[in-house]
């Protein structure tokens, strides 16, 4: 077993881009679901929005990047008002099944036969990210501590990037929270009747949720699409919102570092059980699985994983259990 | 000030009532919030139906009547939280008809509820600070720089405190709402009423499941509201307390207004005694509605049983 490949892998996976990833969707979700308790289902399509905006604007059409990120998180605000109006001043669930349907009619429309001259269809997208690389500071060269983190100059742009987009969300979430706004929000969780019987303007403060939240998720769909150089539509399913929300609830929802502190380990642990188990399998070690099947024991173990952290620690790992929705008093 | 002496606000608003025609829908000298015709449905039920009644400025008025009335129906329609089918009415002369409950409140109308809602999870000053009108750091974008909402913050901490002194709940300031007593919360949702200093207090069953104790001073509370110059609208189903406190009763029945007067008088009122005696909601009305009850009653056993034979 070589513990130094499994341990640098699941290392690299906890602050590489796929945390990164998870973390923004994550915190969009937060603000939606941990702070205001709206159910979006949908936030693949978010994150869809924001990694085609970059791919479209720039493969397609040949415009420039930075018009693709004002065109994504525009379309993100833009989708949520779009889903808020009719479904916000009913019950949750509505918004619930709403945001999950709009988040496969984006998939759908994206790998759609006849818009792939715009979407490419299946398959995506490719070379639109030369622009972004060519605003790399890092000189090429492997960067890191080794033998654990080793990194390229291309990675090490994107990490720097997403970073420092999850810790500028962070920090304006944190600062919202202070707020008497961010009052408001958590006011409206628990019952929007007596906000509103206090004059406040409750659909208004779940819309501002609701646009917030998934202009962060599409920074999320920035990440996704410039970390790989490519965007493939069956990447936007609804499993992508299902990680997100584990991501949250293992790091506790309405707290700032939940979601952030969430991801690394989300991604931490399931890198680790999978190379772990890879390695046990091609060591001899384990015998009565194959190879090709630890990627599904790895998911199982995920869910189990989830559902003894809903019983046990249904707060998470910041959470304050008599702050969460989750509970029913 | 002799202990016997009646407070100021109560000799006005008893002088206003003076001689006043104690019948359904009289005018008042100085009325807050007038109704007209009002009418609520719900399928074939006509739970409001509300021809004419003025709210006295200045008055603490009971609104009462047996379970099914209406009242509490007629309370949220007037608050925005339920629309009316017909009519209107007018809140310091302003049409309030299809104005939305946050705009009833900025505009100085108030209510609590009868199931409280006292926000469990937030610490009673935040609960309080909420109910503060026109905050600046409401504001997303004025929100993340505190240096333009702090000022105000202080302000609103400091009439907070002075509500929750006065209420008695000061030393619970920093403790999760949901910690608090039946009577507590009923205190903490009336106090919040109040940050948003409103002219028109609507308090829909003030004192359910409030402990004997705690009664007298939330009586107290409720007549100091009228000493600090606002109006009182409370709906009420005992007796006692609307006896103590109201200057002024309007009753109701099967969503109609069918008395108002002094609250002596008006409970000696034959139509009152009526009402909450003789014709029982429950009764049925005529030959049909008897015969509807009864098959109710039939068809609910007949599930009952099968679902145990079932099991």
């Amino acid at each position: 077993m070589d513990w130094t490949l499994i341990i640098s892998r699941a290392v690299e996976a906890g602050i590489g881009s796929e945390a990164i990833i998870y973390a923004l969707a994550a915190i969009g979700l937060n603000v939606q679901f941990g702070y205001t308790g709206l159910l979006n289902f949908g936030q693949a399509g978010f994150l869809a929005i924001g990694a085609y905006a970059i791919a479209v604007t720039v493969a397609t059409f040949g415009l420039p990047f930075f018009l693709g990120v004002g065109i994504g998180l525009l379309l993100a605000a833009v989708m949520a008002l779009l889903l808020g109006i009719p479904t916000l001043r009913l019950r949750a669930d509505y918004l619930a099944i709403v945001t999950i349907a709009a988040a496969e009619i984006v998939r759908l429309v994206v790998r759609s036969v006849a818009l792939s001259d715009t979407f490419g269809g299946t398959d995506g997208l490719q070379a639109f990210s030369g622009s972004f690389y060519d605003m790399n500071p890092y000189p090429p060269g492997e960067y890191g501590i080794p033998p654990i983190i080793g990194f390229d100059n291309r990675s090490m742009w994107v990490l720097t990037v997403g970073w420092v987009l999850v810790a500028v969300a962070s920090f304006i979430l944190f600062m919202a929270m202070k707020s008497p706004w961010g009052r408001v929000l958590k006011a409206i969780r628990e019952d929007e009747d007596a906000v509103r019987s206090l004059g406040k303007n409750v659909f208004s403060y779940k819309m501002q949720a609701l646009v917030i939240g998934g202009v962060i998720g599409s920074l999320g769909g920035f990440i996704f699409a410039l970390s790989r150089s490519a965007v493939q539509p069956d990447l936007f399913s609804t499993d992508l919102t299902f990680y997100a929300y584990t991501v949250l609830i293992l790091g506790g929802a309405a707290r700032i570092l939940g979601p952030i502190v969430g991801s690394m380990l989300f991604w931490l642990l399931l890198i680790f059980i999978g190379t772990g188990m890879e390695e046990a399998v091609n060591s001899g070690a384990i015998t009565f699985i194959t190879v090709n099947q630890v990627g599904a024991i790895r998911l199982m173990l995920v869910g189990l994983g989830l559902v003894l952290l809903l019983i046990y620690r249904p707060q998470g790992i910041f959470g304050d259990k008599r702050e969460i929705s989750l509970d029913a008093r | 000030m002799h202990a016997e002496s009646v407070p100021a606000g109560k000799t006005a608003a008893l002088k206003a009532f003076e001689g006043m025609a104690a019948e359904p829908g009289v005018k008042k000298p100085d009325p807050i919030l007038v109704v007209d015709n009002v009418v609520r449905r719900f399928g074939g039920l006509t739970a409001v139906n509300v021809n004419h009644v003025e709210i006295q400025r200045g008055s603490i008025t009971a609104l009462i009547g047996p379970n099914g009335a209406g009242k509490t129906t007629f309370f949220n329609q007037l608050t925005g939280f339920d629309t009316a089918d017909e009519g209107q009415w007018t809140f310091n002369g302003q049409n309030m008809n299809g104005v939305s409950a946050y705009k009833v409140a900025r505009q100085g109308m108030v209510r609590t509820f009868q199931l409280t809602k006292a926000l469990s999870k937030l610490t009673v000053i935040e609960n309080m600070r909420l109910g503060a009108q026109a905050q600046r750091g409401e504001n997303f974008f004025r929100g993340l720089i505190p240096s333009l909402w702090r000022g105000q913050e202080d302000e609103i901490t400091l009439q907070a405190e002075e509500l929750l002194e006065q209420f008695k709940l000061d030393a619970k300031r920093d403790d999760f709402a949901g910690s608090l007593s039946g009577g507590q919360r009923k205190l903490l949702e009336m106090a919040r009423a109040l940050m948003g200093k409103p002219e028109l207090v609507m308090l829909d069953e003030p004192m359910a499941g409030v402990n004997p104790a705690l009664t007298q001073s939330l009586l107290g509370h409720v007549k100091n509201l009228r000493e600090l110059g606002m109006t009182v609208l409370f709906v009420e189903h005992d007796m006692d307390m609307v006896r103590d406190i109201s200057d002024w009763v309007i009753v109701m029945a099967q969503g109609e207004v069918i008395a108002e007067g002094p609250p002596d008088g008006v409970m000696s009122d034959q139509r009152v005694v009526d009402a909450y005696l003789g014709a029982h909601h429950d009764a049925p009305l005529s030959a049909e509605e008897e015969e509807r009850q009864l098959h109710e009653a039939e068809a609910e056993l007949d599930a009952t049983l099968e679902k145990e034979v079932k099991e």
